[in-house]
């Protein structure tokens, strides 16, 4: 299974984590390749302002990523409603894109930065969590979408 | 349905119980029962479609008040 992961809310990238765990425990390949505003999934929270020139680091700065500030994409009303999601989740004993992350790794499952995104927004390696894959293109990507069943687009 | 193991995720939402199946049957040799106790309605679905997916069977699923049990013989390779 394939993922393009081009959304960086929080209820989107639950969704995306969600099933590429579950293909993962149902025996699948499973690759995530993040583009755009998905990167910002990746991103280590306490990223430093990065990039080269005055618009790339403007853009670092402006779009620092990481997953403690991943807003929900409706309610999010001024991070009230994000807030209020993580305690309901919490209530529920439901994983935390934290910890989503860490179980998509441990099965196995890839996750790939995009390399142009990467490329336009100064990102490097080190821009990203430990367990990231290295950053590759949309060859690649479509390479591994060619020999999977499941392509989706969150 | 006697079983060789059990796994309790009670209180836990999709995806979670299949999940922690697929962690848990790794445990198990092939021919064992692995009972998984749950609440959430959806792995009356699940169960078996993982259990198709991954080459095991699902014995049966019973439900009482609410209490889920589904029950799974290892059978992949």
């Amino acid at each position: 299974m394939t993922i393009v992961v081009f959304s960086g809310e929080l209820d989107k990238a639950l969704a995306a984590f969600i099933i590429a765990t579950t293909g993962a425990s149902m025996g699948m390949d499973v690759t995530m390749f993040f583009t755009f505003w998905g990167l910002n999934i990746l991103k280590k929270n306490e990223a430093k302002m990065g990039g080269k020139g005055f618009k790339q680091k403007m853009f670092s700065l402006l779009n620092k990523g990481g997953t403690k500030r991943l807003k929900l994409s409706h309610f999010h009303m001024f991070g009230l409603g994000t807030w209020m999601m993580k305690l309901v989740m919490k209530d529920s004993h439901y994983p935390s894109i934290d910890e989503f992350i860490t179980m998509a790794k441990e099965m196995g499952v890839k996750m790939i930065p995009c390399s142009t995104t990467c490329g336009m927004f100064g990102l490097t390696d080190v821009s990203f969590r430990s367990g990231v894959e290295s950053i590759a293109g949309a060859a690649y990507f479509l390479g591994e979408a060619r020999q999977s069943k499941v392509t989706l687009f969150i | 349905m006697k079983a060789d193991a059990t796994l309790d995720c009670f209180g836990l939402y999709c995806p979670v119980p299949i999940v922690k199946t697929a962690q848990k049957i790794k445990e198990l040799n092939t021919g064992q029962i692995l009972e998984v106790l749950a609440d959430d309605k959806g792995i009356k679905q699940d169960m078996p479609a993982w259990c198709k997916a991954t080459g095991n069977e699902c014995l049966g699923i019973e439900e009482s008040g609410g209490e889920i049990k589904a029950y799974v013989r290892k059978t992949q390779k």
